[in-house]
């Protein structure tokens, strides 16, 4: 065999070996991290686990609920006020912009990603937390801040998911309605919007796990106090911010250290949930 | 005026007040990140090692690890991705261990990265006994990079016109030189835009980090010892405003957030500009 066909033997080996790696990975992810946390259960009942709100590790209660609860409440809070606000970016991007605006508004969805989450967290705490505490009331921290923070977050991916989606749909369709005499904003409606529905939707699926997952930012504002949301205002704790607050403090092997590793299992399988949903969703293709 | 036109009129008032507010918004983080941060960068500040109870320490030896730590998960992380990537666009048949590998990337690309956090620390601090150390965080960070970079490699190869690879392969050349000297080179420039994605992304990590690499860092500086304890820019910002006793925490943390966001801004710029000129000069030719 010549030299060039055994280098490229070899590369393709080399290659199939980084591929089956990075597949890997998250089976040793899901491995390891599932079996420290489903060894919670020798501790708890998991009735108790999922249902109770009692958290009181010295006490050997672990009832993860008001987690459970702070992590949907705050992306939930999230996809409110920054599926719109995304959406409506994108569609002024698409369709109606002028390029300089469109170019500005790209650098600057480009510039919220690269902002450290931590940031985001440090502006929240120094700045939102406060101005909350004193025009609207309670402590500041809590899931109205946490949601606040999150929906800026999670524009860039609404943004630019949705964007593309808009573009892609065919000019024909657009020609057509607006041959017919519609208005921009009918064409838009009526006509692009529901043929970018599934990528759209995929779009803010993504959102949503990205929100859910999301650590430091979420940890600086929420308040980290155990206990099931009480009002917008008042401090509570999320999956994310309880694991990164108490992993620190708890023992190897003991059950409060797997009760954290149980929470980020169900974080874990969460986000893969979402991954097969989005698959499901853009599957569907356009709508007619 | 009717209605239809009306409402035209209307929405897109609406969409432009949406763009503006999002303007708007980018513009008040700036605001509030760089304007009380600039004045605490000194040299001091950014040469100096951080107190941990008393005020005016700085941030050398954070500055340090975050590209010391950035550098060494790129290090790992670069060749795997890559190469993933490039088999997945170049030699992966479509089939059931493809798909596999695909939903792999994805899932991995969809963990919140405190989970990769706990992951690392299982591994490296806990069961190879590493306590918090700089190579551990590295690894770990580097499996957030991963699936960025198969996919965006993959896209960027696939982005090359078939022509190039027929032209080659027509003239004798064999797969992997085609790939390595006729693909790759084009692609080049795509791939590259991604890593300065990884790389700011990596920058300012810290859910991955706390746990693997720790928030203290070794009395030396610079320490280049793999195995000490590596807090990073990021992480000293959290670590400060949610931990330590310092009393000036806030300036701290006010003047490492403007660092780190000059630092991604360098960081994007710093490669966008060799990209296009490396495009320019093939193009050139």
């Amino acid at each position: 065999m010549s030299r060039a066909h055994l280098s490229d033997r070899i590369a393709k080996y080399l290659l199939v070996a980084c591929a089956v790696a990075v597949g890997l990975v998250i089976a040793a992810i899901l491995l390891f991290v599932g079996k420290e946390g489903l060894l919670t259960f020798e501790g708890v009942n998991p009735f108790q686990f999922f249902f109770s709100s009692d958290w009181n590790p010295p006490k050997n209660q672990f009832g993860a609920l008001p987690f459970f609860v702070g992590s949907v409440a705050a992306t939930g809070m999230a996809l409110l006020i920054g599926a719109p606000l995304g959406l409506a970016g994108a569609i002024f991007m698409a369709k109606v912009s002028p390029g300089w605006m469109r170019s500005i508004l790209r650098q600057a969805s480009n510039l919220f990603v690269g902002i450290p989450s931590v940031v985001y967290g440090y502006i929240g705490m120094t700045t939102i937390v406060p101005w909350v505490r004193d025009h609207i009331g309670g402590q500041g921290y809590g899931v109205l801040v946490a949601g606040l923070i999150l929906s800026i977050m999670v524009l860039p991916t609404i943004i630019g998911v949705a964007e593309d989606a808009l573009r892609e749909v065919p000019v024909t369709l657009e020609e057509g309605s607006l041959g017919l005499g519609a208005t921009r904003w009918q064409t838009i409606w009526n006509v692009l919007m529901p043929a970018a529905r599934p990528r759209i939707l995929a779009g803010i699926i993504l959102a949503f796990a990205r929100a859910f997952g999301e650590t430091t930012a979420v940890q600086m504002v929420i308040g980290n106090s155990p206990r099931l949301v009480g009002s917008l205002t008042s401090g509570t704790a999320s999956l994310t911010s309880q694991i990164i607050m108490e992993m620190g403090q708890t023992p190897p092997g003991s059950t409060w250290n797997r009760a954290l590793f149980m929470m980020a299992f169900g974080l874990l399988v969460n986000s893969l949930l979402m991954i097969m949903l989005v698959r499901w969703v853009s599957n569907r293709g356009v709508a007619k | 005026m009717s209605r239809a036109r009306l409402m035209d009129r209307v929405a897109t008032m609406v969409l432009w007040l949406a763009g503006l507010v999002i303007i708007t918004l980018l513009a008040a983080f700036l605001i509030r990140i760089l304007g009380p941060g600039l004045p605490v960068l000194s040299w001091k500040f950014l040469t100096t090692k951080p107190y941990s109870v008393t005020a005016g320490g700085g941030i050398g030896p954070e500055l340090f690890n975050t590209f010391y730590i950035t550098g060494l998960s790129l290090l790992f992380s670069l060749p795997i991705g890559i190469g993933a990537g490039v088999y997945m666009a170049e030699y992966a048949k479509p089939g059931r261990a493809t798909n596999l590998i695909r939903l792999s990337v994805e899932a991995l690309a969809s963990v919140p990265s405190i989970v990769l956090g706990l992951f690392g620390m299982i591994l490296f601090v806990n069961a190879l006994g590493w306590s918090f150390s700089i190579l551990g965080g590295a690894l770990t960070l580097a499996l957030l990079n991963l699936p960025v970079l198969v996919r965006n490699t993959e896209e960027a190869m696939r982005a090359v016109p078939g022509t190039y690879r027929e032209g080659s392969l027509a003239l004798g050349a064999t797969r992997w030189q085609t790939v390595s000297k006729a693909v790759f080179p084009t692609a080049l420039p795509s791939v590259l835009t991604g890593v300065t994605l990884v790389a700011g992304r990596a920058i300012g990590e810290t859910a991955i980090l706390i746990y693997t690499a720790g928030v203290t860092v070794s009395r030396r500086f610079p320490d280049f010892r793999p195995f000490s304890a590596g807090e990073t820019l990021a992480t000293r910002i959290w670590y400060v405003k949610s931990e330590a006793l310092v009393p000036d925490a806030d300036a701290i943390a006010a003047g490492t957030g403007a660092l780190l966001l000059i630092l991604v801004l360098i960081f994007n710029l710093g490669l966008t500009l060799p990209i296009y000129w490396y495009q320019r000069r093939r193009m050139g030719k």
